[in-house]
């Protein structure tokens, strides 16, 4: 029970904590330009973390992830127009108005998102690697097609007129309540089930994980927290285009996770604060601006591939054949030694089967 | 009946072009098994290429469109005066384009893929979309952000044929080209002994290296040949439709990928036929229904591809060894 009081206590700590910072911001007793990039960098670690809880964790390669970001944004501000507003009005269109309105609105959008992520991980989750990549940016894709045909919600123009809440409480406690989700998740059993799947899927099959079940869950949960992190951007500055989810978007949240590391919960923020402060930093420069970014990212990948804080010896799944190495004795010290075993199993004749063309096919 | 035959025309001259393109991915990913996303950009600086090679041996035509503008090239660069246009004068400006998109494909193979070739998959793939950010905002800042007019390198006109339906020369051009492209790509890969080796290369890395083939130079040869044909339908698809700007090559890439795969990854009969079969798809589609799906057509074919038929129309099923 004690665990349960200490959580809780800490919970009420950080609420408050929260709640006290939201008055010194808006109080405006920090010039509302740094407010602003606070914000949108709360606005990133959600989108990142979540992104991470899939890649990352479960080391299925999505980047569709702005799509779900859209479903979650538009479907909020659809909610939030027609009866948010009405309703915080009803209850006073004070603070416990909006409250209960906001909580609402971002209920629905992580509803609607996880509800997205549902219809497309059910068939695209079977298959792996490079297919399941552009078949999630196909989706994502053919949601921002999608949004451009809904009137309603402004079509091609853009969807204006929805409610502006600037809240530091209100961000950051989305995004910490996403940090410790995944946090949560990956350090209980469904989440070293989704690691086993990363690791190697056919062991964590033999073992007798549901591996298809488990990698829709947590694709689901992820898009419901990038719809989370949606909604809040789609209250942030009342306006809506379905352009700004196109797949650049995805890329972008992509490079934070990339940058900080896959499998890095501590790197996934850090990526994002750095990737949303950087722009500003590189402001002079703006035209440059995203060379500078890919130049980084290559540099990175040359140097160091598993990111700021990821860890080496990861993602098994996605390792190349050890036949495609330039020499054996790089593969094996470049990996651990658990990976011995299969070395032995590479010269029993299975190597010729390997590097078929359609050896990575999926199923 | 006349509209049919005039929207078939134009989604074979279409596809003809995501032929082209797909043919690159089918042969890089043949090779490296990776999915080569900077491909589409390298179609784009293609364009580009044609555009200012156009301007820089002086098309007629050519300078009344805001040359010297970019302070790129002078005026009559090569020539020195102002040739008619012909159809030499687009074949020498393809040629020359596809000359310098091979050596762009090899530079971008030789300093971003080569150093992560030892790492994961999941790295090269990274490495490719860091390529194709690069070209694109590369291409915004050499190239300007705003749309060019590529100028007509030959005069279009329209030819009557049966039912009513007209094809306009430059897509007839245009499918003489990318036919006699595919034929020559047909016959390096399956006459020649360069062609051999990339052919074994692609079936085992390991084997054609221990055979004694330098991997190392057919993994640039595949890069240099994909990237020519890239190149090449950049400068086709500008003769077409002469509206190039720096962010083309993205949807048009996927779209090729999508044909790539419909085909069946890694064949190169196959990324034709599904060149073809997503440019005539995509034509009618929007010829008989909403325009607004056009670029929806190819993700919805990709998506029921991959779930009933995986391998792709002409690839072969593998199965998964433990």
């Amino acid at each position: 029970m004690s665990r349960y009081l200490r959580n809780l206590i800490i919970a009420l700590v950080v609420i408050a904590v929260l709640y006290g910072l939201n008055f010194v911001f808006a109080g405006r007793m920090i010039s509302p330009y740094f407010t602003r990039i606070l914000l949108l960098s709360g606005i990133s670690i959600t989108l990142a973390v979540s992104l991470n809880l899939i890649n990352g964790f479960t080391g299925q390669f999505s980047i569709g992830h702005a799509g779900f970001m859209a479903v979650g944004a538009y479907s909020s501000a659809y909610f939030s127009v027609t009866y948010g507003a009405r309703l915080a009005v009803a209850l006073g269109d004070g603070t416990l108005g909006w409250f209960v309105a906001l909580t609402l609105a971002t209920l629905v959008g992580a509803a609607f998102a996880a509800f997205a992520g549902l219809l497309v991980g059910v068939p695209s989750l079977r298959l792996k690697g490079d297919y399941l990549a552009i078949v999630t940016l196909g989706f994502g894709q053919i949601i921002v097609v999608f949004l451009n045909t809904i009137e309603v919600v402004g079509g091609a123009r853009g969807y204006s007129g929805i409610p502006i809440v600037k809240s530091f409480f209100w961000v950051f406690l989305v995004a910490i309540l996403t940090i410790v989700g995944v946090y949560n998740i990956v350090n209980s059993a469904f989440g070293r089930a989704l690691i086993s799947i990363r690791e190697d899927e056919l062991a964590a099959e033999a073992m007798g994980i549901n591996t298809t079940r488990y990698k829709v869950m947590a694709f689901v949960i992820s898009s419901g927290m990038a719809g989370a992190g949606g909604v809040l951007l789609a209250h942030f500055d009342g306006y809506l285009n379905p352009k700004s989810f196109e797949f650049i978007k995805s890329f972008e949240i992509l490079i934070m996770i990339i940058l900080g590391g896959l499998g890095s919960i501590v790197g996934s923020v850090l990526g994002a604060i750095l990737l949303t402060v950087l722009p500003e930093a590189l402001r002079g420069f703006a035209e440059y601006r995203m060379v500078i970014y890919s130049v980084l990212l290559i540099i990175l990948m040359i140097t160091r591939p598993q990111g700021l804080l990821g860890k080496t010896g990861s993602f098994k799944g996605w390792r190349r054949n050890r036949t495609k190495s330039r020499t054996e004795a790089e593969e094996i010290t470049a990996e651990d030694t658990r990976d011995n075993p299969s070395v032995e199993k590479a010269t029993l004749g299975e190597r010729q089967s390997d590097t078929s063309l359609g050896e990575e096919k999926p199923q | 009946m006349s509209t049919f035959l005039q929207q078939l025309i134009n989604g074979i001259s279409l596809g003809a072009i995501y032929s082209l393109i797909a043919l690159g991915y089918t042969m890089v990913y043949g090779v490296l098994k990776l999915i080569n996303f900077a491909h589409g950009d390298v179609y784009m600086v293609g364009a580009f290429m044609g555009y200012y090679l156009a301007n820089g041996i002086g098309v007629r035509g050519a300078q009344a469109i805001g040359l010297g503008a970019d302070g790129l090239v002078a005026r009559g660069l090569l020539g020195g005066g102002v040739l008619e246009p012909s159809l030499i004068t687009a074949l020498v400006v393809m040629l020359l384009a596809m000359a310098i998109c091979a050596a762009l494909g090899v530079i971008i193979e030789r300093l971003a893929y080569r150093p992560v070739r030892k790492y994961s998959r999941l790295t090269a793939l990274i490495t490719a979309i860091g390529v194709s950010l690069l070209l694109e905002n590369g291409g915004q800042v050499v190239f300007g952000a705003e749309p060019k007019f590529f100028p007509e390198l030959f005069k279009k006109r329209n030819i009557e044929i049966v039912g009513g339906a007209s094809i306009n020369s430059a897509d007839i051009i245009v499918l003489v080209i990318a036919l006699a492209l595919m034929i020559a790509l047909q016959l390096i890969v399956y006459r020649t002994k360069t062609g051999r080796a990339m052919r074994a290369v692609s079936f085992n890395l390991q084997s054609a290296k221990l055979m004694g083939i330098n991997t190392d130079f057919i993994i640039s040869f595949t890069f240099a040949l994909g990237s020519a044909l890239a190149a090449a339908a950049g400068v086709l698809v500008a003769i077409r439709i002469p509206r190039i700007d720096p962010l083309m090559g993205i949807l048009v890439g996927l779209k090729a990928f999508v044909a790539a795969v419909l085909g069946g990854i890694g064949n190169i009969p196959g990324a034709m036929l599904g060149g073809l079969l997503i440019g005539i798809t995509e034509t009618m589609v929007v010829g008989y229904g909403n325009p607004i799906y056009r670029d929806a057509v190819a993700f919805v074919i990709l998506i029921l591809i991959l779930l009933f038929r995986p391998s792709g129309l002409l690839g072969a099923v593998a199965q998964e060894k433990v």
